[in-house]
């Protein structure tokens, strides 16, 4: 197992956001994360991630309990992460903000990392925008540069949050295809998206989240032909 | 591979020699220069030190601090002490004025990093208000009137007696010319220091850092580190510069060199009216700073408030400054930090 997590909960006062959550992810598979807005979805993220702390259980990377390390730590081990809102460094350049995260997050240097950033930005056809400052990019650009960012890092375990929401069709084919093709390379991959239909293109297995509580997880199919999921998800077409 | 990096642009090149013209006359000033010249200069070049070192703060690593003038006033008190109780010469004495600084410096991050924008803006002012009220306390150093390093100990000074020879002058202004000379080395080092640091990979994460702090740790910046690296380091440099300006003056008070007005909210001016997060932007404004000081000095209160006006005018009119409004005019760069991508199908003179 990649990923374990053990009867983690978080509460932020008397709102409990994480409710004794527990999930092992294999190495190589990519699961995707469903549930209503305020399920807790990007609270999970944020606690295997380490921006957030758990309040109780444990969170095990590759065998190796991590509850108590930091973000920077844990993106250094292999975790890379997308926010749900694009957290741009809006003052430097999108090849610069691949440098940061290249050179910190595998701590290289500069020139070792220069072609490996620019065949992410080709990947992420954000090339031709290299030397622009993040602050002027378009919403979709700047989700490139969320997914590209992360890339830079290269993780052993991405985290994408909501990487598809706000996308035209054409421009959420042409993330499904890069997203598999970083699957297709052996990164294991937990995705939160609302597209249902791009995730379960991707996904091989399905977790879904109400009021902070695994209530499955599984099968794709068999998670979304379940009734207490269709009840969640009532008026929302697969 | 057919991309490269590179932060050099045209002008910069132009700008490298011209830099070096003028540090070089900087350097040979004392030859043809007048005494008040002198005092001018080196008031100019610790203002910039300070300026400089409060923008890699505050502007650089978003750390807004108010209470530079602890390390100011510590670095001084630092070399007084130094010189008056240790018997040690005062120009040895201003290096440990740096160390002086880190003394207070590291007490002082360890509760203000607690403190997040405004919270820590204040919280650096406080412990800046209670180190003076506890230096005022030290009776040997001449507690709240304050006191002068010892005639000995000025008159003998090193290199002074070189200077002395060297340019036919007395000793008193051959202090001043020392103190000049040692000015404008902190001020290139300061500034050369700056420049590298933006240049290497931590200057991109200082950046990171403070653009997006949790997007910074996520994507492996340590950014606590940084923040104590950024703090430590202007705190010493603040510290240096602190030192120095109180052997040129030789005397000293708590409340001077514990000032608020003096030590930060001018250096604020500096920056702010310069161009806040630039190594340019400072240069700039401690040129117009000085302008105004010898052109307002005689009007009293209207001299600061006509200063505070400037300062709200142009955070309206010119919120990155003037540097920022003629680089943002005319693309120039003197210290350019930006890494441009070149190669295929690049558009290389985007902004």
């Amino acid at each position: 197992m990649i990923l374990s997590l053990k009867n983690v909960s978080k509460s932020f006062g008397a709102l409990t956001v994480s409710d004794d959550v527990s999930f092992d992810v294999p190495a190589g598979q990519a699961l995707g994360i469903i549930g209503p807005n305020g399920a807790g979805k990007s609270t999970l993220f944020n606690l295997i991630t380490g921006n957030l702390r758990a309040n109780a259980g444990s969170v095990h990377f590759e065998g190796r309990d991590v509850t108590n390390v930091s973000a920077m730590e844990r993106c250094l081990t292999g975790i890379g992460r997308s926010f749900q809102i694009p957290q741009p460094f809006g003052t430097l350049t999108v090849y610069e903000n691949l440098v940061v995260a290249a050179t910190h997050g595998r701590n290289l240097s500069e020139t070792t990392v220069l072609e490996d950033c620019v065949d992410i930005l080709k990947r992420t056809e954000l090339i031709e925008r290299a030397n622009t400052p993040a602050s002027h990019l378009s919403l979709l650009e700047r989700k490139r540069l969320e997914l590209s960012r992360a890339m830079a890092t290269q993780p052993k375990l991405l985290l994408l949050d909501e990487i598809a929401g706000g996308l035209t069709e054409g421009e959420c084919q042409a993330l499904i295809a890069t997203i598999k093709d970083i699957h297709g390379q052996g990164v294991t991959i937990i995705w939160i998206e609302h597209v249902l239909h791009a995730l379960t293109s991707v996904v091989e297995r399905l977790l879904v989240l109400d009021f902070g509580r695994v209530i499955g997880i599984g099968d794709p199919d068999e998670i979304m032909a379940s009734k207490q999921v269709q009840e969640i998800y009532l008026g929302i077409e697969v | 591979m057919t991309y490269f990096v590179q932060t050099r642009t045209t002008i910069s090149g132009v700008s490298t020699a011209l830099g070096a013209a003028i540090l070089f006359c900087l350097i040979l000033l004392p030859f043809f220069a007048g005494r008040g010249l002198i005092q001018d200069m080196f008031t100019i070049l610790t203002m910039l030190v300070l300026a400089q070192l409060w923008n890699l703060l505050a502007g650089y690593g978003g750390l807004v601090s108010i209470g530079q003038q602890a390390f100011v006033g510590m670095g001084a008190y630092t070399l007084f002490g130094v010189v008056i109780l240790g018997g040690v010469d005062p120009v040895a004495a201003t290096l440990c004025s740096g160390l002086g600084a880190l003394v207070i410096a590291v007490p002082t991050a360890f509760f203000a990093f607690r403190l997040n924008g405004a919270y820590f803006a204040i919280g650096t002012w406080v412990i800046a208000e209670v180190v003076r009220l506890l230096v005022a306390q030290w009776k040997v150093l001449g507690g709240g009137t304050g006191t002068s390093l010892p005639r000995d100990a000025t008159g003998n000074m090193w290199f002074v007696d070189g200077i002395k020879a060297l340019l036919n002058i007395k000793t008193s202004a051959a202090r001043d010319v020392l103190a000049y000379w040692l000015a404008l080395a902190l001020a290139v080092a300061t500034i050369a220091g700056i420049y590298w640091l933006l240049r290497t990979r931590r200057g991109l994460a200082l950046a990171a850092v403070r653009d997006n702090i949790e997007a910074a740790k996520s994507v492996g910046v340590d950014a606590a580190r940084m923040k104590w690296v950024v703090f430590l380091t202007s705190a010493f440099g603040t510290g240096l510069a602190g030192g120095l300006i109180y052997m040129q003056k030789a005397r000293i008070s708590p409340d001077a060199a514990f000032s608020v007005t003096d030590w930060t909210a001018y250096v604020i001016f500096i920056v702010v009216i310069g161009g806040i997060g630039t190594i340019e932007g400072p240069i700039l404004g401690v040129l117009i700073f000085v302008v105004l000081q010898s052109l307002l000095a005689d009007f009293g209160s209207w001299y600061l408030l006509s200063l505070g006006l400037l300062a709200i005018v142009i955070m309206l009119v010119a919120p990155r400054g003037l540097w920022g409004l003629l680089s943002e005019r005319t693309g120039l760069h003197i210290f350019p930090v930006q890494r441009r991508l070149h190669g295929l199908g690049l558009e290389t003179s985007e902004e």
